[in-house]
């Protein structure tokens, strides 16, 4: 039986390929003040730009700059571990060169 | 007195056709992208079934920049370690009627955008539309950057996350089960590798699915299209399931891309792009309403998607259902009323196209997939341990493959596979 070779290219590797206009004034998308960790761990898993992490402790982290605008944390979060989601300002955030 | 006749939100494919029968009918209108250029923010699998683009654009239909025309369709049952494939040739799919091409958005976006401004429209992009401008239930224009535009009729095609369908129609936020997230990668390889991998001349392609490990047995797919010099790559899963999933998404693409039936056709390629996009599968049971006064949605700003398993079409939908938004807004301005009862004539004509007709026929697949979970983590390996009881020879004295095949199926149960399959059948 074969198996896959291992994975060993992480997803920050992609998104440096990407061009990005980084806001770096507001963050389009915000996390709630003390988010459920169920919910946080939710957002780590369907986030396709792994953007949400959350470590042993449950402290989690966000970073919106390599956001692909998919809004798939829209639809988990429900108001819950998002504070607020909208799309970044005009000729801000990622700018798809193939789509 | 209005600023323009009608207003589209959204450049992607709804919005320019919707904008390029407005303008033909002589229409003032006006279009706003908040992306810098029409195709910025907008990503698909991709594969567009050419015909609505035929009908929206006789002349010039076939100018337009796609990838290669698809002439070989495969799709694959992934376990693990094995795909079990389907191989289809035919060369009734060089027919123009039915053909479909392999696309990148931000090549093809623009170049719509275009016809629409050539047809008279009035394009603004870098600009977002923030709400809509309402006078009681009507929608009388948009707000956007520092302005207040109005319109007697607003078209919102501002894709699958329209913040303003809610204020429009009071569209409700999909549910996880109603959409998937899809993850995508493009890689980039010479144009003759990618013919002779994919066993098709240049400027011809193939377009390839997945069931299976290629979502780690949730619900959804794998995609593979070939582009002119670059290979479009991704997985779209279920958000609900993904949720509960064992392996981020990311990981989901990445175990996809590195899987041993799929890493050769992608061997020595350069990823150029990692993009990410929300699809409609709730299918027609999870549709907005389609009109409100002063207002109407086309494309995926009304989750307008059909998923049949082996095929998911999105953009072909768009196109006609934005070139009859862009019909019916047109009439209804000549009759001089755009409330919701002016508009209905475009719910009533999508019932009649195969726009919603496709939606209906396939209503029942989305509740289909949900409870058959062995579609997605069972069949695969049951297909490839059939397949081994009949490839596989190491000199021990063989069975009967009959007998053999029956085992295999009696591991998952005959009744269960028959049952999964009057279940499929009247899905379909």
């Amino acid at each position: 039986m074969t198996t896959p070779p291992p994975a060993t290219v992480g997803v920050e590797t992609y998104l440096a390929l990407n061009r990005y206009t980084v806001d770096e004034e507001h963050a389009h998308i915000v996390l709630a003040e003390h988010p459920d960790r169920s919910q946080l761990e939710q957002l780590a898993r369907v986030c396709p730009a792994g953007l949400y992490k959350v470590d042993d402790a449950g402290n989690a982290t966000f970073d919106y700059a390599g956001c692909l605008e998919c809004g798939t944390c829209r639809i988990v979060a429900g108001g819950g571990a998002v504070a607020s989601w909208r799309f970044p300002a005009p000729t801000m955030g990622v700018e798809y060169r193939f789509g | 007195m209005a600023d323009f006749d009608a207003i589209v939100v959204g450049s992607g494919c709804a919005g320019p056709a919707a904008a390029i029968e407005l303008a033909r009918a002589g229409k003032s209108v006006l279009v706003i992208e908040r992306g810098t250029f029409a195709g910025a923010k907008n990503v698909s699998g991709g594969r567009l079934y050419t015909h609505a683009l035929k009908a929206l654009l006789p002349d010039v239909a076939g100018s337009a920049p796609l990838e290669r025309r698809i002439v070989r369709e495969r799709v694959s049952m992934l376990s693990t370690d094995s795909a079990t494939t389907l191989d289809v040739t035919d060369e009734a799919m060089r027919d123009g009627r039915h053909e479909s091409w392999s696309v990148l958005r931000a090549r093809f976006d623009p170049w719509l955008a275009e016809q629409a401004e050539a047809a008279g429209a009035e394009y603004i992009t870098g600009i977002a539309v923030e709400a809509l401008l309402k006078d009681g239930d009507r929608v009388t224009g948009v707000r956007a950057g520092e302005d207040d535009i109005t319109a007697e009729v607003v078209v919102l095609c501002d894709g699958v996350n329209s913040l303003l369908a809610q204020q429009a129609v009071g569209a409700a936020r999909p549910r996880p089960d109603q959409v998937a997230v899809g993850v995508k990668q493009v890689v980039a390889l010479p144009e003759s590798v990618i013919s002779d991998r994919a066993m098709c001349a240049d400027g011809d392609g193939m377009a390839w699915l997945f069931v299976g490990d290629a979502t780690h047995g949730s619900i959804g797919g794998g995609f593979l299209y070939t582009n002119r010099d670059t290979i479009s790559v991704g997985i779209v899963a279920t958000v609900s399931d993904v949720m509960e999933s064992d392996t981020p998404i990311h990981r989901m693409l990445e175990d996809f891309t590195h899987h041993p039936s799929v890493a050769p056709i992608l061997r020595g390629g350069q990823v150029v792009e990692h993009s990410g996009h929300l699809v409609a599968e709730g299918g027609y049971d999870a549709m907005p309403p389609l009109v409100g006064d002063g207002v109407l949605l086309a494309g995926e700003s009304a989750l307008m998607c059909v998923n049949a398993g082996y095929t998911v079409r999105g953009m072909d939908l768009a196109l006609a259902a934005g070139q009859q938004a862009g019909r019916s807004a047109a009439l209804a301005l000549a009759a001089g009323d755009t409330s919701a009862a002016g508009l209905a004539g475009y719910r009533a004509a999508l019932e009649d196209s195969f726009v919603l007709r496709d939606l209906r026929t396939l209503r029942r697949f989305p509740h289909f997939m949900e409870s058959t979970p062995r579609v997605f983590a069972g069949y695969p390996d049951l297909a490839r341990d059939v397949m081994r009881s009949l490839f596989l020879v190491d000199g021990t004295p063989m069975r009967r493959p009959a007998k053999e095949i029956g085992r295999i199926v009696r591991r998952t149960g005959y009744l269960n596979v028959a049952k999964d399959i009057v279940k499929g059948v009247r899905a379909l």
